[in-house]
């Protein structure tokens, strides 16, 4: 299982002027989207319709990303390893997934999930380029997963409707926030997920070439970061009186001639 | 020489409108690089020789046919690094779809190229293509250059207009190859299942989208009741939809249906982005959100923060008494 630590979504986000990288010095968390992957992975091994041997949490980051680990290990990961090093600082979506590919050719897993998404940078793509590096199937943006006979039958919605696709394992999934409602851990599980196993691993341990990774083995370069096209900001009513509300929120449309 | 190679979605033999956004936009940049654009189309027997031809229209000099499964990624990745192999190509541009995230990404990992996404804007400078995205919600725009080629730019959806250029037509040119093998381990069961009733939104010039915060199946009926005080259609987003709670046929977004109504009323909406390409072109956008962090604050022209539960009938009674007192 793959998960990311990302900036709380109520904090406040900003680029580095220098860098032009996301600042993540601030309060962060684990990728909401991430906690629907675990919960995904827990229902397959209590549903009994795979063999699930173990669940590992696996991330790619710098200190603070030890308490996504914990929290990730929380909602029921039996143990975690954290891939943290200066090279790996600045990679992009394609050196990511290369690091991250490394790491799970150790472990050898037979199904990787993840979140789709995170809010703080790219979207969909990660699964797709760990699984080119692992020469496995892959499938994003899933909401509904059904064994088999030992394969997935795996749901989501396209351009044209919903698709059912048949996935072989081993496989690396990212799926959607509808495919689940992810538990609450028990307060048992949350004291208990700093005393379970958790490796860190290096550039070294995980036999990444550092010339794949970190910004220097980027192939993107971010080279500038501007203001958009300045958009006049919208009116705001905070409601305290939902009959005054609803009187303004009439005013504003009889205005525009917007009530038939 | 081909210079932008561009991945074109079809359905039922219908090229998919990103898509064809994309080969416009592949176009005008190839011919400021001084190259050529083509495309690579996946499918079956739909894709006649005269519908591939047709691509010419919109600025494809070559289309590349291949003959294999449809609506999967990875397929299309053997097509594309095939073509790619034998020509060459400097940059892979996708429109916003679904399938353009996982074949881009995929692709360049495959290929050794550097990738962006969510890119609205394509600048050619110094003889290359830089990429511009807004990242950040939207509250910053970034300019990504690539170090080496190829390039991999997955649009935005709706980021390029669509503009027929007359009656060119391309050379089309079938590939053959062998799939990897991990392609060969998905198979489409069945692809573009309608779920629920069909219902026509792009038309209606009043439109009350439904999100997550309406709490449940039945919070629809808020936005029901409140569409026909208003004489319009009630819309939804992906997360109810994947929910059950509305039909997909109403969906707004990236994987939903595109819509510029002249009122977009969004009520517990949070405003992704995957929302939010399919209803900015909207002339007023009014959310209804407790959330007064929802990012749809920073692009609605009216927000109101608090619970639409309280807000949507006392709104829809209102409505209704001053359309019957005007009468009156």
């Amino acid at each position: 299982m793959l998960v990311k630590d990302v900036p709380d979504a109520a904090a406040q986000k900003r680029i580095d002027p220098q860098t032009h990288r996301l600042d993540r010095s601030g309060e962060t968390n684990l990728n909401p989207f991430d906690t629907h992957a675990i919960e995904a992975a827990m229902q397959m091994r209590e549903g009994g319709a795979l063999d699930v041997d173990e669940i590992v949490a696996i991330t790619m980051g710098p200190e603070s990303a030890v308490r996504t680990l914990q929290k990730a290990v929380s909602l029921g990961a039996d143990r975690s390893i954290h891939l943290t090093d200066a090279g790996l600082v600045g990679s992009d979506v394609c050196a990511t997934g290369y690091a991250l590919a490394q790491v799970l050719k150790q472990e050898r897993p037979g199904l990787v999930l993840l979140g789709q998404q995170s809010d703080d940078g790219e979207c969909y793509t990660v699964g797709a380029v760990v699984a080119e590096h692992l020469q496995m199937p892959s499938l994003t943006q899933v909401i509904k997963i059904t064994p088999v006979d030992g394969r997935l039958h795996c749901e989501r919605q396209a351009e044209y409707g919903y698709d059912t696709v048949e996935v072989e394992l081993p496989a690396v999934i990212s799926v959607g926030d509808a495919i689940n409602e992810p538990r609450y851990p028990s307060l048992k599980a949350i004291m208990g997920a700093k005393r379970k196993q958790l490796d860190t691993r290096s550039i070294a341990d995980a036999a990444i070439d550092p010339g794949r990774v970190g910004a220097a083995g980027s192939r993107t370069v971010v080279v500038a970061v501007k203001p958009p096209l300045a958009k006049e900001p919208g009116e705001i009513i905070e409601d305290d009186d939902s009959d005054a509300t609803v009187a303004r929120i009439v005013a504003w449309l009889e205005q525009r001639k917007l009530i038939p | 020489m081909s210079s932008i190679l561009v991945y074109v979605l079809h359905h039922d033999g219908e090229f998919n409108k990103s898509s064809l956004g994309a080969v416009c936009e592949a176009g005008r940049l190839a011919a400021g690089l001084g190259g050529q654009a083509a495309a690579v189309v996946v499918g079956g027997d739909d894709l006649s020789d005269d519908l591939c031809r047709s691509l010419g229209s919109y600025g494809a000099a070559r289309v590349y046919r291949f003959r294999g499964p449809e609506g999967l990624a990875q397929p299309a990745i053997d097509a594309i690094a095939t073509v790619m192999a034998r020509d060459s190509h400097r940059y892979v541009l996708f429109g916003g779809g679904l399938l353009g995230f996982e074949i881009g990404a995929g692709l360049a990992a495959r290929v050794g190229g550097g990738v962006t996404m969510e890119v609205t804007q394509v600048l050619v400078r110094d003889d290359r293509l830089v990429a511009v995205r807004p990242i950040l919600q939207d509250s910053a725009v970034a300019e990504i250059d690539y170090v080496g080629e190829p390039g991999v730019i997955i649009a935005r959806l709706n980021a390029f207009a669509v503009t027929s250029g007359g009656d060119g037509a391309a050379v089309v040119e079938d590939v053959e190859l062998e799939l990897s093998a991990w392609s060969t381990r998905t198979r489409m069961v069945r692809r573009g299942e309608r779920r629920g009733a069909e219902i026509k939104i792009e038309d209606a010039d009043v439109l009350v989208a439904g999100g997550r915060g309406l709490g449940n199946a039945a919070g629809f009926d808020l936005c029901s009741q409140l569409a026909k005080a208003l004489g319009g259609g009630v819309a939804a987003t992906r997360a109810v939809v994947d929910a059950g709670w509305y039909p997909y046929s109403a969906q707004i977004g990236q994987t939903g249906k595109t819509v510029a109504p002249k009122l977009y009323l969004a009520a517990g909406i949070s405003g992704a982005i995957q929302h939010k390409v399919g209803m900015q072109g909207s002339e007023h956008i009014v959310a209804i959100n407790k959330d007064p962090n929802a990012p749809i604050f920073e692009f609605s022209d009216l927000g109101i923060v608090g619970d639409l539960n309280k807000i949507l009938p006392k709104l829809t009674a209102a409505i209704e008494d001053g359309r019957g007192g005007r009468e009156g």
